[in-house]
């Protein structure tokens, strides 16, 4: 570790700080339909839009109707996604001329961009064209990213609103989310991405003459060597910074590229990457000041804000030393930090990013339901490999996805409150509501769905030689981790990968597929049932019994329970994984 | 529940041309406005033929080139149009055996000196434009030899394209290989007209 790197974790940290507030109030102002100066731009064109698709603006809705309006537009969305990679091959906006996708491939994908999760089994550059990058997938990185600040603003209203029946309406807030939030942040950063060296074109790819023709000798399987002039250099091009910049604000995290974000025309610069991670936490991060400006308790936003601070600095600390350190295997080479290079484990990692860079994008990308990669989280230490790993399994709610991340803590809030409620012996209050049976049963609902999920899939693929085995790219207990980050990623609608596993096969894909729908769906509406109960509820007066949300005492608790609740579900599997595997790599052994 | 299904298919079609079409097509267009040369790729030309792109690797192998880093990109490496990394875990055997084919293949040129982390690792996007100045500098002995340039010309031509950190803080210094060989072969150039 250098001071330098440091200093670049601190400075995208400040940045963050600084930016919480404002972004979130005007988030919830946005949301709660107040009056802003960019009406005067806004109003018509949504007003157009309810006219076109029929919604009537001042319907409030039940929790109920929230849920169906949500799922409805997930199915006909994911439909979309569907079709279009099935029938690309007809379509225009396809200079490579790609070919449909196989069914299980395009089920996979559309599963994957509805439910916020961009895990990619495919290879964007000889797999989809243009048109289905832009209509097919980038939409669903606006929609999925909207349905996520829908959904928490939903749950927030729940708690804010007393004796009511509704929370809100879904259009509204899925409209006023892309409108007024993701579009015209995707505007500017998207050309400022352009600055750096993203590139935007509907050209075909380029064929350049190399510098340096390269002799390749091939032996075939008879033993014959043949030997061939490789003289070109295909290079792939595409619409990417519109893509690149809500891939990461809507911390959907698909990339235009095989590469993701570490590929040089996703991410050029230092200076592209250190916006692409702070696209990926802006929103996430305000949605806690827009907590507390909804509810009234800022100072509640802010000990929720600390929380995730904490584990966010927890996982950038262990990610970043373990990442600088040599690997005992490797001999004849300096992994040393000198003056002309950071040292440490380069393997899957870029020059111009380095260690510090590479550790911090990793630790906010799973932090975060995002999964854009600037490294390979595979080739990582074991213990760099494991905080990706365990920020997932975490539930994803350290400053976490759009929406997703707040509406996850909130459930591990009801049960801090619960469970200090019980230690002290009184009914547990939140913010004036009471949490009751209810309330409880269906927060235990969305905590035991995700583990259920990730442990089952896992072991299903771990006894399955010819479907799960198969797949694997290392063999030992990384083996295991690959299969367990594939099944985590997915229930946690994350999507980066240990990316050696081959999970384009049909058992992946439709395994894969139906973790990432049980991560989403199964688990929101259990989370809005939940809205819909507390906005239901009487506001109770607080008393000298009530436990206060705002302080520092909380802020312990609630990460107390997050590491309770998510370090010791999966303790047992993680120790066969990464764990098994640290001690083995000291102890000089290879697979 | 019958006008949210309907709903839903009007709200698709409209916001799907919308954020699928629209904005895609104005961001395409500005770019190529404001930004030309990088919207497009940064292609480099030189007497009239496309060489390559400034920030995507080329493969180099032969001894008057300054080498960038192993690729797993494609089946030969640097392939431009099938981007990724090797994923090898830290201790797959794989892993440390090409490591150390690599390392005995390097030391020839320097004997008794380890070899900087990042000439004997793949990128993440087998991709990677950049060196370090540290894996630039070793390669700087035998670059001299197989070019008949003197040592200290080509270590002040390396010191001449390090990149510094971003403002001077942001990620790490770095030598974009492509451009330090076209510089090479200028200089080779220069001396052939003498």
């Amino acid at each position: 570790m250098t001071p330098n790197g440091w200093l670049q974790i601190l400075l995208f940290f400040g940045i963050l700080l600084v930016t919480t507030k404002p972004l979130g109030v005007y988030m919830a102002r946005v949301l709660e339909r107040e009056r802003t100066l960019a009406d005067r731009l806004f109003n018509p064109i949504e007003r157009l839009l309810y006219r076109i698709t029929g919604i009537d603006d001042s319907h409030e809705m039940r929790w109920t109707e929230y849920a169906a309006a949500m799922l409805l537009f997930s199915v006909t969305t994911m439909l979309l996604t569907y079709v279009l990679q099935r029938i690309q091959g007809i379509l225009p906006w396809n200079p490579q001329h790609l070919g449909k996708v196989a069914p299980d491939l395009a089920f996979n994908t559309a599963a994957s961009f509805t439910s916020n999760t961009n895990w990619q089994a495919y290879i964007p550059e000889s797999t989809m064209s243009y048109l289905t990058q832009m209509l097919g997938l980038a939409t669903h990185n606006f929609w999925s990213a909207a349905v996520g600040i829908a959904i928490a603003v939903a749950l927030i209203r729940g708690i804010a609103r007393k004796e009511s029946t509704t929370i809100g309406n879904f259009w509204v807030d899925l409209t006023r989310a892309i409108t007024r939030i993701l579009l015209p942040f995707c505007v500017v950063f998207g050309l400022i991405l352009v600055s750096q060296g993203v590139v935007q074109n509907l050209k075909p790819y380029d064929t350049v003459k190399v510098l340096e023709p390269q002799k390749i000798i091939t032996t075939g399987s008879n033993g014959k060597q043949t030997t061939q002039i490789v003289a070109d250099q295909t290079i792939a091009q595409g619409p990417t910074a519109s893509q690149e910049v809500i891939k990461m604000l809507g911390t959907n995290g698909g990339g235009f590229f095989n590469a993701n974000s570490a590929h040089p025309f996703e991410n050029p610069t230092p200076l592209s990457n250190l916006i692409e991670m702070l696209l990926i936490f802006c929103i996430p991060a305000a949605l806690t000041a827009t907590l507390g400006k909804m509810t009234g308790t800022p100072r509640h936003g802010w000990a929720v804000f600390a929380a995730m601070s904490v584990l966010f600095f927890a996982g950038v600390l262990i990610s970043y030393s373990s990442e600088s350190q040599s690997n005992p295997l490797l001999h004849g080479v300096n992994q040393q930090i000198t003056l002309t290079q950071p040292g440490g484990n380069m393997e899957g990692k870029e020059v111009r990013f380095g260690i510090a860079n590479s550790a911090l994008f990793a630790t906010a990308t799973t932090d975060a339901s995002c999964g854009a990669v600037n490294s390979m989280h595979d080739s990582f230490m074991p213990l760099g490999g494991l905080v990706p790993l365990i920020n997932i399994m975490l539930g994803e709610v350290v400053f976490g996805g759009v929406g997703a991340g707040i509406y996850g803590m909130l459930i591990m809030v009801v049960l801090t409150v619960f469970i200090a409620g019980l230690m002290v012996g009184r009914t547990p209050e939140y913010l004036g509501k009471k949490i009751e049976a209810y309330d409880v049963k269906m927060a235990m609902l969305y905590v035991l769905i995700f583990p259920l999920s990730i442990l089952v899939f896992t072991a299903i693929a771990a006894l399955s030689p010819n479907y799960g085995l198969s797949s694997l790219n290392n063999a030992g207990p990384h083996g295991l981790t690959e299969m367990l980050y594939a099944f985590t990623s997915a229930t946690g609608n994350n999507g980066s990968a240990f990316a050696g596993l081959n999970a384009n096969t049909h058992f992946y894909n439709l395994a894969l597929g139906f973790a990432m729908l049980i991560g989403r769906f199964l688990m929101i509406v259990p989370m809005l049932a939940i809205a819909g109960n507390l906005a239901t509820k009487k506001l109770v007066p607080p008393s000298s019994g009530t436990f206060p949300v705002t302080t520092p005492l909380f802020t312990t608790l609630l990460i107390g329970v997050i590491l309770i609740v998510g370090a010791l579900t999966f303790f047992p599997v993680l120790s066969l994984g990464p764990v098994l595997e640290h001690l083995l790599l000291h102890a000089g052994k290879m697979f | 529940m019958r006008r949210n299904i309907i709903t839903s298919f009007l709200y698709t079609a409209v916001t799907g041309i919308l954020l699928g079409v629209l904005y895609p097509l104005l961001m395409t267009g500005l770019a190529q406005v404001f930004f030309h040369d990088k919207a497009n790729g940064q292609l480099v030309t030189r007497n009239g033929v496309l060489i390559g792109s400034r920030i995507i690797g080329q493969n180099f192998t032969g001894a008057d080139y300054f080498h960038g880093r192993p690729s797993a990109a494609g089946a030969n490496g640097y392939d431009a149009a099938a981007s990724g990394g090797s994923n090898y875990g830290p201790t797959n055997k794989k892993y440390i055996d090409r490591v150390e084919a690599d390392v005995t293949t390097l030391q020839k040129e320097n004997p008794g000196t380890s070899v900087p982390v990042d000439l004997i690792t793949t990128s993440g996007s087998g991709l990677d434009p950049d060196i370090t100045p540290a894996a630039a500098y070793f390669q700087v002995a035998r670059v001299a030899t197989a070019r008949g340039i003197p040592v200290e010309q080509v270590r002040g031509l390396v010191a001449k394209h390090a990149i510094p950190r971003q403002f001077g803080l942001l990620g790490e210094s770095r030598v974009n290989v492509l451009e330090l060989n076209l510089a090479l072969d200028k200089i080779s150039e220069q001396i052939s007209h003498y």
